[in-house]
């Protein structure tokens, strides 16, 4: 089976200091990986790599484009990957304003990826925009309402629906629940978790909150000083980690 | 006039400017950098139209300047001083004698010919400046062809007035490849963009010069759905009673009593010197004769 994602030899420096380093994995369809550590440990770096933001040092990010199959998104030219990032890629920021533009309609923010893809039908770009605000939980009323008339968690839901309306394959998140408050996590965790099933996506989640990765991810990568130090399935290492650093980050979940 | 060189510029900074133009003319659409001039006026007064002018012009040449389609206006007046005094230039105000024309605003209702000039004063060149304020960003959109977001603003006009609202300064696509702010025209006069003559922009204080070459095409963006439409004023002009030219509305007292008339006043005298008299006109004496 070829890997939606096939990541070698992955690194990134900030002059002497490490970002991230030796990193390596398969990602396959449907599957949804997280990437959990400390604040500082490499796993933003490493995503923003991943995503194309950041040119990493050395190593390979292959991805298996629909026209060519696999092909390394650190070689590809700035128009294919522009164009990988508002189609089959979607990337959810933790801050929803770094993500969304927050002086355009909702509306608007849903249909400027089906816009920038040649969608050029009002009805039918307002029409989807209807129906992922729908699907994001979001009152079809509020459509012509700035995302700066929002709260943080429907602010949020918004992103989701504006990355998710092209139909990718890969989402890339990035705290996609920090600085909410734990019901709406809850709420926004359950719907992420109804999408990615619905639409079988594949996901690469960075977070610090052991319930996140526990509730959406298959696979799960602890990061530490940007080396990958242990992997394996949620739950095997979760229950049963093995890396004195897993054993403290585990350990260290409040339990109420 | 002997303290000036010819054209008010020196020889050196015409040709910068004349190099900035052929470039902009081999890439139509496309904001070529200048090394923009201090003139003799402020800025926003038509600093970028002004050097444009003054590196083509030539003694043969019969220069005519309109503001918002008007000859009489100050700016237009003094503009056209100007060069009658730094480049010893013929003036004239009728459209059709004229080789090199500066605008302000509009396009002449009356077809522009090959071996014409057409100079537009532009405030702002870019068009996705409003939606995305970072330079280093929209010249990347630019080279990338990442128009996307020009939709947006026209998504965003039809979702909160139910039409595609934006009246002037409508964006183009120029050959199919640049997005184009055509400067502030009324887009009534998009379609004309499509010309014999050749079109000129120039942005004295953003210092950008672009150009569309002869019949180049040019489409104004719109959706399937809500096509472009050009608009202007749902009445007949009142002087010369012309019904297709556009129209400027002039309160006439302090009653509610208001008047449409042409904006394009050499358009309009030369309809009056031919017979017509619209609603509020009356004849002038060489018709009448």
């Amino acid at each position: 089976m070829t890997p939606l994602l096939r990541v070698t030899d992955l690194s990134k420096f900030y002059g002497q200091r490490v970002g991230c380093t030796d990193v390596a994995f398969n990602l396959f369809p449907g599957e949804v990986m997280g990437i959990v550590g400390e604040s500082g440990s490499g796993k933003s770096t490493l995503l923003n790599c991943l995503a194309g933001h950041v040119p990493p040092d050395t190593g390979e990010v292959l991805f298996d484009t629909r026209a060519d199959g696999l092909k390394d998104t650190v070689q590809m030219s700035e128009p294919e990957r522009r164009m990988l990032g508002r189609t089959d890629w979607a990337f959810v920021h933790q801050n929803p304003r770094d993500g969304l533009r927050m002086g355009i309609s909702a509306g608007g923010n849903v249909g400027e990826r089906l816009m920038a893809v040649g969608a050029r039908h009002y009805g039918e770009i307002r029409e989807s925009a209807t129906d992922w605000l729908g699907r994001v939980e979001i009152a079809a009323d509020r459509i012509d309402d700035k995302p700066r008339a929002f709260s943080g968690g429907m602010q949020q839901r918004l992103q989701i629906a504006r990355n998710l309306v092209t139909g990718p394959r890969l989402v890339f998140m990035d705290e996609p629940t920090g600085g909410l408050d734990v019901s709406v996590q809850a709420r926004l965790l359950d719907l992420l978790r109804g999408l990615v099933r619905q639409m079988g996506l594949s996901a690469v989640i960075v977070t610090h909150d052991l319930a996140v990765v526990r509730l959406l991810a298959d696979r799960l990568m602890v990061m530490k000083s940007g080396h990958v130090v242990e992997t394996g399935l949620t739950d095997q290492v979760l229950d049963d980690p093995q890396h004195a650093y897993t054993q403290l980050l585990v350990s260290s979940v409040l339990q109420v | 006039m002997t303290e000036y060189n010819y054209a008010y510029l020196d020889e050196q900074t015409k040709r910068m400017i004349r190099r900035a133009i052929l470039k902009g003319i081999a890439i139509p659409g496309y904001q070529v950098p200048f090394a923009s001039r201090e003139m003799p006026m402020p800025y926003g007064w038509g600093t970028g139209g002004v050097q444009v002018s003054a590196a083509v012009l030539t003694p043969d040449d019969t220069f005519k300047v309109i503001d918002q389609g008007a000859d009489d206006t100050t700016n237009a007046v003094s503009i056209r001083k100007f060069f009658e005094r730094t480049a010893q230039v013929r003036v004239t105000e009728a459209t059709a004698d004229a080789t090199v024309i500066q605008t302000r605003h509009r396009i002449p209702e009356q077809d522009l010919a090959e071996g014409q000039i057409l100079v537009y004063q532009v405030p702002i060149p870019e068009p996705l400046r409003f939606l995305e304020p970072r330079e280093t960003e929209t010249r990347k959109m630019h080279s990338l062809e990442d128009y996307g977001l020009m939709h947006v603003k026209l998504y965003e006009d039809i979702a909160q007035h139910g039409h595609i609202a934006t009246s002037y300064a409508y964006p183009v696509k120029v050959e199919g490849r640049y997005v184009m702010d055509p400067s502030p025209i009324p887009k009534f006069d998009n379609p004309k963009l499509n010309m014999a003559a050749i079109q000129l922009f120039g942005a004295g204080r953003e210092q950008r010069i672009y150009a569309v070459p002869p019949y180049t095409d040019v489409v104004s963006l719109d959706f399937d759905d809500h096509p472009f439409e050009p608009t202007k004023a749902d009445h007949a002009c009142d002087l010369c009673g012309s019904e297709t030219s556009y129209l400027d509305e002039v309160i006439i007292d302090d009653a509610g009593g208001r008047m449409f008339v042409c904006s394009d006043t050499d358009f309009c005298r030369c309809r009056r010197a031919a017979g017509h008299v619209g609603r509020l006109g009356t004849a002038l004496p060489e018709a009448a004769e």
